[in-house]
C-alpha cells in the first residue's frame, strides 16, 4: 500500500504541473507597458514554487516507498547532517529565493503603485455603485465638476450626482456606460465608489484595484493594444456583483476622437 | 508544577446526573467530545452547503431538490437565485472556518488530550470550560439560525467587508438581521475561545506534572498552547470589531460607513467611518486563524507520524520553534489579505516581505517532517496515510502563497479561484486531514473501541485523490482570471472555463460522498468496534499511560512522574522499541535532544 501512495503522489504531481507547462490556462495576452514586468514575476515565481512543489511531493514519495514496512529487526538510520543541516537549507535556499522575489518584485509593483503619472495622462473617472460601472470624462475645459452625492439619482440618469445649475466645471463632463481610451496614450484613472466595496479588474490590462468607499484611489497605466476588453468587478458587492461589468474600448486615437465628440452631442 | 507530595484530589467532585455527566459537564474530556460532535455536525452543513453551491456553479438553472423547502424566495421550484447563492457561499465559509476548523483540531482534540498529555487531572478553570463549549454552541444555534429569519443569512461572504455589513437591508438581502446575526454568532464565538485558549495557556503552563518540562511536552500539546496564544490575542481583536457593525446597525454609529453613501438613490444618514478600518481589524484576527487552523494540524500529524515512524524526530526544538515563528509572523503578514484595497502601496511592501519570510519556518517544519522518514520504519494505517497527506497538502496549499505574498503578482490574482484553491489547500484540505488524522490515532482512547482500518483507508484513498481533483484545478481557474463569489459565470471571458468548473463538481460530490463513509465509520465504531487495548500504537506520550477510556480524573487518583523525553522510539527496552514517557526504565539512546 505504501509503495501505491509514493506512485499516487508522484503520478498527482506530475499531472498538476501539466497543465501550467503546457500553458492550458494563462492569463490573456498583456496589452498594457506595465504588464510585461508583471508577468516575468509571475513566470519566475512559477518555476521556483514549480521546482519547490515538485522535489517536496517526489522526496515525500521516495521517503514512503523506501522507509515503509521494514523489517522488525530494521535499524533505525538517521539522514546525515541531521536537523542541522536542513535548517541551514532551508535558510539559505528559500532566503535567498524570498529576498531575489522580494526585491525583483518592487519593481513591477512600483512602475503601478508608486509612480506619479505623466503631467499630460488623460484623466477619466470611474464610478462604482450596485451593480454598475460609469465612465465621466471632464470635457473640453479639462476639469471635472464636483459630485453631490445627494443629488445622485439613477432615475434621471445623474450617476455621478452632478451640479450643472450651480457648477460650471460639470455642464461639459461626458458621462459614458463605457470606457473609450485611446491606445498608446496614459490614462489617469480616478476611483470612486459610490455606495459599496467595488473593484475594477482588466485581465488583460493586468489591473486590479479596490474602490474604497469614503476615499478616492487612482491608477494610472497605458494600452498598447487595439480592441474591447471585459471590466470585471472583483469584490464582493452584493446580489448583483457576478454581472457587474463594462467594456473597454481601446481605439486608435481618431477613433477615440470620434466617439467623444459622439458621446459629447449626446449629453 | 504540581507538588507530587500531595495527595491527588480532584477539584471537583465526579459527576452523579446524566446532565452533569453528558451535558454540562465540567470533565475536559466529555467537553472535547461536546466539541467534536459540534464540529462533526457543522462540517456536514458546510459539506453539503458546498454540495449545493458547487451543482449551482456548474449548470446554473438546475434545480435541486429540496432546496426551496430550506428558502421559498431564494430558491423558486429549487433553482438557487444569484443572492441565495451568495448566502449560502457566507455559511459555508464561516461555518468551515469558525465552527470546523478551528473547534476540531484545537478545541475539540485539544480539550481531551491537552490535560492528559501534560500530567493533570482537569483544566484549571472546569467552568469557563464548559462555558465556552456552550457559548460556542450558542454561537451555532445564533447563525444557523440566520436561516429562517427575515431574509435569510448575510451574503456578504466570511470576511463581511464594511461598507456591506454595516449599510443594513438596503445592502441587498440578508444584510439586515443577517448581518446582525452573523456578527452576534461570531462575537459569542470569540468569547467561547477566549475561554478555551486561557484555560489551554494556564494548564500548560501550571499544571505539568513533576518532571514534564517544557521541553519535554509532546509536540501536539505545543501546537494547542501556541495556538492559544494566538487565539487570546486574535479574537480579543474580532470581537469589538463584531460589537461595533452591530452598533452601526442598531445605535446609528458610523464605524464602517463613509459619508456619502448613496444606495437606491438614497443618501445615508452614516458620517466619518472607515471601510479599511474594518479590514485591518478582521484581518489582524483573519491571518492568526488561518494558523489557528492550521498549527494543532502540524502538532497533530506529527505527534502520529513519530509514533509510526518509530523514530524520534530529527529535532524536535526546531519544530517547536518554526511553530513559534509562524504564529508571531501570523501577525505581521496581515496585509497580505489587502494588497489592491487602496491602503499604502508602500505599507504593501512592508507586507509582503514578512509574508514571504513566513515560507522559511513552514519550509523547516516539512523537511524536518520529511526528512525523519529517512530510516525510519514506517507503519502505514489510516492515521499515518492522512498525516502524510496533510504534508502533501500543505505543500501543495503552501507553493501556492509564494505568488500571492507578492503585490505584484496579486494584481492578477487577487479576487480569483487561485486564492481560493490556496486556502483551501492550506487550510482547509490540510487542516481537515489533521482532523482525520487526529480522529483515527485517538478514536480508541477517546471511545474505548478501534475503528475500521479498511473503511479508513478507502476513505483516506477516496479523500486523497479527490481533495487533488477538487482544489487543483481551482488555481488553474484563478491563473484564468476567473473571478471568485460569482453566483454564475455570464462574462464571455469566463464561458470557456465551465468544463473545469463542472469537473470540479463532479469531483466535489464524489469527495464529499466518500466522507460518509468516515461517518458510518465513526457512529458504527463508537458502538461496535473491537474493545481498544490502552495503548494500541505502542506509543510514549502520558495518554496512553492510562486506561481506555481515562478514568473521570485521568490518571486514577495518581499523579504521573515523566522520566523521558516526549518519543523515545529505536530504543530497546522491556516492552519493546520505545519507552513510555512514565517509565522509569532506563534506556541507552542517542536521540535524546540536549
Amino acid at each position: 500500500m505504501a509503495k501505491f501512495f509514493a506512485v499516487t503522489i508522484i503520478i498527482i504531481a506530475i499531472l498538476s504541473a501539466i497543465p501550467v507547462l503546457r500553458h492550458t490556462w494563462d492569463m490573456p495576452e498583456d496589452i498594457s507597458t506595465h504588464g510585461s514586468l508583471i508577468d516575468e514575476q509571475m513566470t519566475e515565481t512559477m518555476i521556483e514554487a514549480g521546482i519547490a512543489f515538485l522535489a517536496a511531493q517526489f522526496l515525500l514519495a521516495i521517503f514512503i516507498w523506501k522507509f515503509s514496512n521494514q523489517s522488525p529487526d530494521a535499524k533505525i538510520k538517521k539522514f546525515p547532517g541531521g536537523a542541522k543541516a536542513l535548517v541551514i537549507a532551508a535558510l539559505l535556499v528559500v532566503g535567498i529565493e524570498v529576498l531575489a522575489l522580494g526585491v525583483f518584485g518592487v519593481k513591477a509593483w512600483a512602475n503601478v503603485y508608486l509612480t506619479p503619472p505623466a503631467a499630460d495622462a488623460m484623466p477619466i473617472q470611474v464610478q462604482a455603485g450596485q451593480f454598475a460601472f460609469y465612465f465621466r470624462y471632464p470635457g473640453p475645459d479639462g476639469k471635472f465638476g464636483a459630485i453631490h452625492p445627494e443629488l445622485s439619482n439613477e432615475g434621471t440618469q445623474n450617476y455621478f450626482g452632478l451640479d450643472p445649475e450651480h457648477d460650471p466645471a460639470s455642464r461639459d463632463d461626458i458621462v459614458a456606460a463605457e470606457m473609450a481610451i485611446p491606445v498608446n496614450k496614459e490614462i489617469h484613472l480616478l476611483m470612486h465608489a459610490k455606495d459599496v466595496g467595488h473593484s475594477f479588474f482588466v485581465r488583460e490590462l493586468r489591473v486590479q484595484q479596490d474602490f474604497v468607499p469614503g476615499l478616492d484611489v487612482s491608477l494610472h497605466f497605458t494600452a498598447t493594444k487595439i480592441g474591447k476588453y471585459e471590466i470585471v468587478c472583483t469584490q464582493l458587492c452584493g446580489l448583483g456583483h457576478y454581472n457587474m461589468k463594462a467594456y473597454l474600448n481601446v481605439l486608435s486615437q481618431q477613433d477615440f476622437d470620434d466617439w467623444i465628440k459622439k458621446e459629447q452631442a449626446m449629453q | 508544577m504540581h507538588d507530587v507530595s500531595a495527595p491527588a484530589v480532584h477539584h471537583h467532585a465526579p459527576p452523579t446526573s446524566f446532565i452533569r455527566k453528558h451535558v454540562f459537564s465540567l470533565d475536559h474530556k466529555v467537553i472535547g467530545k461536546q466539541y467534536y460532535a459540534l464540529a462533526l455536525v457543522a462540517a456536514l452543513c458546510g459539506m453539503l452547503l458546498s454540495w449545493m453551491m458547487r451543482i449551482h456553479l456548474a449548470w446554473t438553472n438546475a434545480a435541486i431538490p429540496g432546496l426551496q423547502l430550506l428558502s421559498p424566495n431564494g430558491a423558486p421550484g429549487g433553482v438557487m437565485t444569484p443572492e441565495y447563492y451568495l448566502q449560502l457561499m457566507t455559511m459555508h465559509g464561516t461555518i468551515m472556518v469558525f465552527f470546523v476548523l478551528t473547534t476540531a483540531p484545537f478545541a475539540a482534540f485539544g480539550n481531551f488530550f491537552l490535560p492528559i498529555q501534560v500530567g493533570a487531572e482537569d483544566m484549571p478553570f472546569p467552568r469557563f470550560n464548559m462555558m465556552s463549549f456552550w457559548v460556542t454552541f450558542t454561537a451555532f444555534i445564533v447563525l444557523m439560525a440566520s436561516f429562517f429569519v427575515g431574509d435569510g443569512p448575510t451574503l456578504g461572504g466570511w470576511t463581511q467587508y464594511a461598507p456591506l455589513n454595516s449599510v443594513g437591508s438596503v445592502g441587498g438581502p440578508g444584510q439586515g438581521l443577517g448581518v446582525i446575526l452573523w456578527m452576534a454568532s461570531i462575537g459569542l464565538f470569540c468569547v467561547g475561545q477566549l475561554l478555551g485558549s486561557l484555560n489551554f495557556i494556564t494548564t500548560t503552563l501550571d499544571l505539568r506534572v513533576k518532571g514534564m518540562s517544557l521541553m519535554r511536552l509532546p509536540l501536539s500539546a505545543w501546537a494547542w498552547f501556541i495556538t492559544s496564544c494566538m487565539g487570546l490575542t486574535a479574537f480579543a481583536v474580532l470581537m469589538p470589531a463584531c460589537i461595533l457593525v452591530i452598533l452601526d446597525h442598531v445605535a446609528g454609529t458610523s464605524f464602517f460607513v463613509p459619508s456619502g453613501t448613496v444606495m437606491n438613490d438614497q443618501l445615508l444618514p452614516h458620517s466619518g467611518g472607515s471601510t479599511l478600518l474594518w479590514q485591518h481589524l478582521f484581518w489582524f484576527f483573519g491571518h492568526p486563524e488561518v494558523y489557528i487552523a492550521i498549527v494543532p494540524g502540524i502538532g497533530i500529524v506529527t505527534h502520529i507520524l513519530i509514533t509510526n515512524m518509530r523514530r524520534p524526530l530529527l529535532s524536535q526544538r526546531v519544530i517547536i520553534y518554526s511553530m513559534g515563528a509562524l504564529a508571531i509572523l501570523s501577525y505581521m503578514v496581515y496585509g497580505h489579505h489587502m494588497f489592491v484595497s487602496g491602503m499604502n502601496p508602500i505599507s504593501a511592501l512592508a507586507f509582503s516581505f514578512p509574508t514571504l519570510v513566513i515560507t522559511i519556518p513552514a519550509t523547516i517544519i516539512v523537511l524536518i517532517q520529511v526528512f525523519s522518514l529517512y530510516g525510519s520504519k514506517l507503519r502505514i494505517n489510516s492515521a499515518s496515510l492522512f498525516s502524510l497527506g496533510f504534508i502533501s497538502m500543505f505543500v501543495s496549499g503552501g507553493v501556492s502563497g509564494f505568488f500571492l505574498a507578492q503585490p505584484s503578482i496579486d494584481i492578477m490574482l487577487h479576487g480569483t479561484y487561485f486564492v481560493v484553491g490556496h486556502f483551501h489547500m492550506v487550510m482547509g484540505v490540510a487542516a481537515m486531514f489533521g482532523i482525520f488524522a487526529g480522529t483515527y490515532f485517538w478514536f480508541p482512547k477517546m471511545a474505548g473501541r478501534m475503528m475500521n482500518e479498511t473503511l479508513g483507508k478507502i476513505h483516506f484513498w477516496l479523500s486523497f485523490v479527490g481533495a487533488y481533483c477538487i482544489f487543483m484545478p481551482f488555481h488553474y481557474l484563478g491563473m484564468a482570471g476567473n473571478v471568485r463569489r460569482y453566483s454564475s459565470f455570464v462574462d464571455d471571458f469566463l464561458q470557456p472555463l465551465l468544463p473545469v468548473h463542472q469537473w470540479i463538481t463532479v469531483a466535489a460530490l464524489l469527495t464529499g460522498g466518500a466522507q460518509l463513509i468516515f461517518v458510518y465509520n465513526l457512529i458504527h465504531s463508537r458502538f461496535w468496534g473491537a474493545p481498544a487495548p490502552d495503548n494500541p500504537w505502542e506509543a510514549t506520550s502520558l495518554e496512553w499511560s492510562t486506561a481506555t477510556p481515562p478514568p473521570f480524573d485521568n490518571f486514577g487518583g495518581k499523579h504521573p512522574v515523566v522520566y523521558h523525553d516526549p518519543y523515545q522510539y529505536g530504543v530497546k527496552s522491556s516492552v519493546g522499541d520505545y519507552v513510555m514517557q512514565t517509565s522509569p526504565e532506563q534506556v541507552v539512546t542517542e536521540h535524546e535532544e540536549k
